[in-house]
């Protein structure tokens, strides 16, 4: 996608949301202006502050997803023993909305960063998991032998095989499911905190009727998805470069 | 350099594709093994390769018993060999990197092997220099081929084994490839194995071709063949001779 394009489109809507704004004039709405304004002013108080207890929450998570479920995919698109003892589990846990153990989590580990992290490590664990272990299992066998008749054992074939297999899963993964790991992470942060986007866009939007102070929540929201997404981008890009010849 | 005493071997509970076949080659030499899918030509590959253990018989290769794959046999195979990720010049450096990862302990790298990384003089025999940067999905299969042939002989083995390796490539391509290998066995003094199933891939390949027949195979059947190098033999009326020869056993078979 052309960068030109992605502004014009990013216009289009503010340029929308201005027309539905001024059509419906009520302070629930507050036009791109106003918010615009509220976003720059609140920047200035605990925006910035918010937004980082948010984007800590997510990365922290991801980080740990990846350390924990690359190298279990990995294991399990090795072995086939080993995916036969654990897929029906894996089978059964991957559908369930990971959001509803939100309420159990907060229960088990009650306030602060730990539950927020778990529930969005839960959603990208599964994600990865899977998408690893069929990338990995994938594998030509071809590959795999022709890679052992250079002389490559278990830890060559993982090092220069399976691990650089892995990444495009794992990428996959991040790009699937960072739109629901952030959705999750304004569930999460309705309750027991007093940090992080979604705590503060619900104060802004419910408690004190600030409304633009709530849009600026909203956009910094939707800006950190996309800064995310973009992120996993640019990744890809710089990981994989191989995906994108032809 | 090759010697197979009293080799057998099956899969499962069927007839053995190999019993109590014993078969060498000498250093140097170059063998095509030639038979209809199903023959056991694959599998006496894998077992030269190491890869696979026979069910008895022994196998060795530089006096050497062999138990597991040795580094310095260098095997090429059909398609698929080559890693996706990585760019010409980065897989033909592979072999290379696993050796430098584990060092000369012998068993995936050679005693006294010194550790590098260069892979340039293989690039530029091969005619892979302009693609050297470039990932296999934008190759043609003769080229990817030779990526291949590169990345082995990068580890200057002394025993080439190659499965099938040019079945994939239109006739012009197969047939430089062909030369190509002729030339750089002719070179490197390296001992040849070719498995096919192409009568005229054998009859170009293989000073000595091994016929194998439907399983299970108990002699070899050696067919000489030793004026592969001669300039234009391909087009000369022994080989068209040997062909139609091998086509004959090949049906009676």
């Amino acid at each position: 996608m052309k960068r030109r394009d992605l502004l014009l489109a990013t216009l289009a809507l503010i340029v929308l949301w201005q027309i539905v704004a001024m059509l419906v004039h009520q302070p629930i709405l507050p036009t791109p202006i106003a918010v615009a304004g509220a976003f720059v002013k609140e920047l200035g108080r605990d925006l910035v502050g918010h937004f980082l207890a948010s984007l800590w929450r997510v990365i922290a998570s991801t980080l740990l997803a990846i350390l924990l479920a690359a190298p279990a995919g990995l294991a399990l698109g090795q072995s086939k023993r080993a995916n036969d003892f654990f897929a029906p589990l894996i089978y059964i846990l991957y559908p369930i909305p990971k959001v509803v153990f939100v309420p159990i989590v907060l229960l088990f580990l009650g306030i602060g960063d730990l539950p927020k992290i778990v529930i969005i490590f839960l959603i990208l664990f599964f994600q990865i998991l899977v998408l690893v272990r069929d990338q990995a299992a994938s594998l030509r066998p071809e590959l795999i032998r022709s890679v052992r008749s250079l002389g490559a054992g278990r830890i060559a074939l993982f090092r220069y095989v399976y691990l650089p297999a892995s990444i495009p899963g794992i990428l996959t993964a991040l790009r699937q499911s960072v739109g629901t790991a952030v959705a999750v992470l304004y569930i999460a942060e309705l309750f027991a905190t007093q940090k992080g986007l979604g705590y503060y866009i619900y104060l802004n939007g419910n408690t004190l009727f600030n409304y633009p102070a709530m849009y600026a929540g909203v956009v910094a929201m939707s800006l950190l998805g996309l800064g995310l997404y973009f992120a996993v981008d640019w990744l890809e890009r710089k990981l994989c470069p191989w995906l994108y010849v032809n | 350099m090759i010697e197979l005493e009293r080799l057998t071997f099956g899969y499962g509970r069927g007839t053995s594709v190999f019993q109590d076949f014993t078969w060498q080659a000498a250093r140097g030499e170059a063998w095509a093994v030639l038979g209809p899918s199903g023959c056991g030509k694959s599998t006496l590959l894998n077992i030269l390769a190491g890869l696979v253990q026979p069910t008895s018989g022994s196998v060795r290769i530089d006096d050497q018993l062999l138990t597991r794959p040795r580094p310095q046999t260098g095997l090429v195979i059909q398609d698929y060999g080559l890693l996706p990720w990585a760019t010409v010049r980065e897989n033909a450096r592979l072999g290379l990197r696993v050796r430098n990862y584990y060092g000369p302990d012998g068993i995936h790298a050679p005693n006294g092997y010194i550790r590098g990384l260069d892979v340039e003089p293989w690039l530029e025999r091969l005619g892979l220099l302009p693609q050297a940067a470039q990932f296999p999905g934008q190759l043609s299969g003769g080229q990817r081929q030779r990526t291949a042939i590169a990345r082995t002989l990068a580890l200057q083995p002394d025993l080439l084994l190659m499965d099938e390796p040019f079945s994939s490539l239109d006739a012009p391509t197969r047939e430089s490839l062909q030369r190509l290998v002729l030339e750089l066995w002719h070179e490197t003094g390296l001992t040849l194995v070719t498995v096919t199933h192409a009568i005229e891939e054998a009859a170009v390949l293989g000073q000595r071709i091994l016929l194998l027949n439907l399983p299970p195979n108990t002699q070899p059947l050696i067919i000489e063949n030793p004026n592969i190098l001669q300039p234009g033999y391909r087009e000369s009326d022994e080989y068209v001779a040997l062909c139609r020869g091998l086509r004959a056993r090949m049906e009676t078979a």
